[in-house]
């Protein structure tokens, strides 16, 4: 089997000026077709770096970054990403944000009541209907991601790259907004990466989880989540295996942390 | 009898509570108080100007040097009636409202060239600098000699004046472009001019119209500074004429709808703005 995504001793380092930011050394990953991997680890260990080099939005200093078999040395146009930072294009209204990537890239001659018709249906999926004309200055965060969930969606690529999306809300929301996704990535055949720095998130939702160290990001543990699925994610929390598997995680999650303060 | 039924019922319920609540509601009543109470005062203010001026005038002051409102309301009457005012302004608004037009287009057009492109913009950022800190006014001889002294001339020069603030800000806003937005729109598989133009302009266009707040009243000095100069027609001419026939109320008379004018077109543009805008008024 050919894995989807696979980073073969990459490294790679910015610089700020004159200062070097060492953010990956010698990471080696194959994300298999069609599962859920969830990347955690401490802020500023190159979990969204991770994600910029798979998109095609940086290239790497060493080690080369494939997708399905190939060399990423472009934008990865097969990949949707939902970045860190709020990016709906706010002069715009969600039904025509969600719109955007039809009207690029290879779905531009989609003919428009085709679009039309695929626009309502992702909306209506991530709960928006009834909000098409808002602008997302107009939305709450929940519903900002929402939007950028279907904006994602609609286009239907292969995989999905998502990085830390229920940070920033509450406790009660991110529960929903996990089940949501959930519910339309079981049996979608699409892989999702998905970063977050919250450990309970990961093993709700993923197959696999990879623990990063402290910067410079190299993976620390790699973890299979057998958990039935489908799952829920209210319920899951509350089952034995999950404990385990947190202690375990959280082990090396810590090891990291510690050092983490230390260095800072 | 049907059509007072529907009336009734289409009539939304919450019309009169809501009534109460902006009638009884203290922060309300204050603030509407204090919106009366300023208006109140810009009316006295100019009440007690003009009325100063036009008892100063031909006591303390000889009307000669200061005219007086109604001497200018006079002169104004006279310049309507005679059908010279109308047309003045209509040729110095066709003048400035070309000059502004083509103004916009090379400078959004420029700006945008060097925003997206950083080679040109370090090739031609010493010239334009160099154009920008020289006095423009000092140009309209040449343009006088290059373009004669016609419609064509006016407006190139207007275009000028108008070009520099509408350039600058769709740089300033090209270059304030999120980085995000592109990289997410790429990953889309937009090309180059779909970055452009769905992600670059109409981000772009907060500044752009900052940038024709601000040229508004450049189109204005611009066409009343190129007909000053050379023209036989306009408000630029009414206002050299008057001045050379030391006629006070018909230069005042000039210089007031000049300033009427500045502020409709200023008007215009700020409603407009909230027209393409709309998605940045409708924050909460
Ligand atoms: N484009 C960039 N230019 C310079 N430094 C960067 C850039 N992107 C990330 N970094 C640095 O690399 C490190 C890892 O960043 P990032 O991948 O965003 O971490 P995480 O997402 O895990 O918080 C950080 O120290 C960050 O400051
Ligand atoms: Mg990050």
């Amino acid at each position: 089997m050919v894995p989807i995504v696979e980073f073969d001793r990459v490294s790679k380092v910015f610089f700020k000026g004159s200062t070097q930011v060492h953010a990956l050394q010698n990471v080696s990953l194959q994300v298999r077709p069609g599962e859920l991997l969830a990347v955690v680890g401490p802020s500023g260990c190159g979990k969204s770096t991770l994600l910029n080099l798979t998109a095609g939005l940086m290239q790497p200093g060493m080690g080369e970054v494939r997708y399905d078999g190939s060399a990423v040395d472009s934008v990865n146009t097969q990949v949707a990403y939902v970045t860190q930072k709020d990016n709906l294009l706010p002069w715009r209204t969600v039904e025509s944000n969600v719109g955007l990537p039809l009207e690029v890239g290879r779905h531009r001659d989609m003919p428009a009541i085709q679009k039309r018709e695929r626009v309502a249906r992702y909306i209506a999926m991530v709960g928006l209907k009834g909000f098409e004309n808002h602008f997302p200055a107009e939305l709450s965060g929940g519903m900002r991601k929402r939007a950028q969930l279907a904006r994602s969606l609609v286009y239907e690529p292969d995989t999905l790259l998502m990085d830390e999306p229920f940070g920033a809300l509450d406790a009660q929301l991110k529960l929903t907004l996990q089940a949501e996704l959930l519910k339309t990535w079981e049996g979608s055949g699409k892989t999702l990466i998905f970063v977050t720095h919250d450990l309970t998130e990961a093993i709700s939702l993923a197959d696999r989880i990879i623990v990063m160290s402290s910067r410079p990001g190299t993976i620390r543990s790699i973890a299979e989540i057998r958990l039935p699925r489908p799952r829920d994610v209210f319920q899951v929390r509350f089952s034995p295996e999950f404990g385990d598997y947190f202690e375990t995680l959280w082990a090396a999650l810590r090891e990291d942390m510690k050092h983490g303060t230390e260095l800072h | 009898m049907s059509n007072a039924i529907e009336v009734a019922m289409t009539r939304p319920i919450v019309e009169k509570p809501e009534a109460d609540v902006f009638a009884v509601d203290p922060s309300i009543r204050a603030r509407r108080r204090e919106n009366t109470l300023v208006i109140a005062l810009r009316i006295a203010l100019s009440v007690v100007l003009l009325g100063g001026w036009e008892l100063a005038s031909g006591t303390i002051v000889s009307p000669f040097w200061v005219s007086s409102p109604s001497l200018i309301f006079f002169a104004l009457v006279e310049m309507v009636a005679s059908g010279g005012l109308p047309f003045a302004i209509f040729s110095t608004m066709l003048v400035a409202a070309s000059g502004f037009v083509l103004g916009i287009a090379i400078g959004v057009g420029l700006g945008v060239l060097f925003g997206v492109n950083r080679i040109v913009a370090r090739v031609l950022d010493p010239y334009l600098t160099g154009l920008y800190t020289l006095p423009r006014v000092a140009l309209v001889p040449l343009f006088i000699l290059w373009f004669g002294l016609g419609f064509e001339m006016k407006t190139i020069f207007t275009a000028l004046l108008v070009f520099f603030p509408i350039f600058m800000n769709t740089l300033a806003g090209i270059r304030d472009v999120d980085d995000d937005l592109i990289d997410v729109i790429r990953v889309m598989g937009a090309s180059r001019r779909d970055t452009i133009f769905k992600v670059l302009v109409p981000s772009a266009l907060a500044w752009v119209f900052a940038g024709l707040r601000i040229s508004v009243p450049f189109a204005l000095i611009g066409a009343v500074l190129a007909e000053m100069f050379s023209s036989s027609e306009g408000l630029g001419y009414i206002i050299s004429n008057t001045a050379n026939q030391f006629d006070t109320a018909g230069l005042f008379a000039a210089l007031v709808v000049t300033t009427i004018l500045g502020l409709a077109l200023d008007w215009l543009v700020g409603m407009v703005e909230r027209r393409v805008l709309r998605w940045q008024h409708k924050r909460h």
